[in-house]
């Protein structure tokens, strides 16, 4: 199917995190641990999808001059959405994730998906991009999360790796550790694609 | 709590950047020259404490009365980028001189994350008019600082060597790592 490229673009090719390096705040933010990464990744792809779809059947009736306006109208109604289910089903996640939630809104991947693809594809592409964008964020979010949670706690998933005794390296769950993990998964990246020329 | 104690924490306990990833976008951007990160810095600090006026403002007297709170993201993040734009209209009728040398940067400040961040927490934080500007000024001075820091380090480095997989963000996150690390010692400052 043709159309699948635009959902596997977003995952590893153009990997909005490690390729595209957007969406940095909270990305450093919230990684303390694997499961604030996915937590954070499916609130950032309910809002990438929802406003992928709505700007691309929306496209011919923004006029050109007013769209960033429009844009941020669209994906703030959006993350208030999210902001109110997340703090009513899931008040623990919530509390962590806290103010990175509201800040969904100035993700620069979630505006630059509405300028760069929905306002120039079809409904289907927007999705599946919006779709495949989000998921590569959550899973590099949960990568790095994983990383720190490991280091950092001994842990995974909250599932004990190590005895309770044992000393972890405090430093990469605070946030030194969190700068140091990003930066060196970015350099693994990048000296892997060097090598293999992707 | 008294303004100094807010300002050390915004400054340099709780560095926005160093410590808490607002503006993360702007401080990996922009930091490549010492007087770039100053003129950005200018531009965070000017507008960062006009937003928190005016947001304060608006939150006390128009969405609490009125009981609509949930509307606080849409209206904070409409309400600074209409104000960046009358902000940099202004500048270049009355202060051309200061628009030439912030201009650039102003339009970039939307969608810097710790204005519509930190407006939120003074929210959170209830604080008074007068402390919400206050810590919006600390916390932007706090930005500028680890920004010229940031800068000044970069310069340096681009003389040495250095892996070739390192160049560009990992190094530039590792430096940073390094300065948020030096940060922490900061911590405990404050009671």
């Amino acid at each position: 199917m043709s159309n699948l490229k635009y959902f596997t673009n977003g995952l590893l090719k153009e990997n909005p995190l490690f390729v595209l390096v957007l969406g940095t705040c909270p990305a450093l933010a919230v990684t303390t641990a694997a499961l604030n990464g996915v937590g954070m990744g499916a609130a950032t792809t309910f809002v990438l999808v929802c406003s992928n779809l709505l700007i691309a059947l929306l496209k011919n009736l923004i006029p050109n001059k007013v769209r960033i306006v429009a844009f941020i109208l669209i994906i703030a109604s959006f993350v208030t959405i999210v902001d109110l289910v997340m703090k009513a089903f899931t008040p623990d996640l919530y509390k962590t994730l806290g103010i990175f939630i509201p800040l969904i809104v100035v993700n620069c991947i979630i505006l630059g998906r509405a300028e760069a693809f929905a306002q120039k594809n079809t409904v289907t592409r927007s999705i599946l991009d919006g779709l495949g964008m989000g998921i590569g964020f959550t899973l590099a979010l949960t990568i790095m999360g994983g990383i720190r949670e490991i280091l950092g706690n001994g842990s995974f998933f909250d599932i004990r790796l190590v005895s309770q005794e044992a000393r972890t390296i405090l430093l990469f769950i605070l946030p030194p550790g969190a700068f140091l993990t990003f930066g060196y998964l970015i350099a693994i990246m990048n000296s892997v694609k060097r090598k293999y020329n992707i | 709590m008294d303004f100094i104690t807010i300002i050390i924490l915004a400054l340099l306990v709780n560095n926005v950047v160093l410590a808490q990833f607002l503006g993360i976008c702007p401080f990996l951007g922009v930091s490549n020259k010492v007087s770039t990160s100053l003129g950005m810095g200018a531009a965070v600090v000017f507008v960062m404490s006009l937003a928190n006026l005016v947001t304060y403002l608006i939150q006390n007297f128009i969405l609490v009365p009125l009981h609509i709170e949930f509307m606080q993201t849409i209206t904070f993040i409409l309400v600074i980028a209409f104000l960046v734009q009358v902000v940099e209209l202004i500048m270049k009728k009355s202060a051309p001189s200061l628009y030439q040398a912030l201009g650039i940067y102003l339009p970039l400040i939307t969608t810097n994350c710790a204005v519509l961040g930190i407006a939120i927490l003074a929210v959170q934080k209830n604080y008074s008019l007068v402390s919400s500007v206050v810590y919006a000024s600390a916390t932007a001075v706090g930005f500028t600082l680890a920004l010229v820091l940031l800068a000044g380090i970069r310069e340096q480095l681009e003389l040495n060597g250095y892996p070739k997989g390192m160049k560009g963000f990992p190094l530039t996150l590792i430096t940073a790592g390094l300065l948020s690390l030096a940060f922490m010692g900061f911590s405990g400052l404050v009671k």
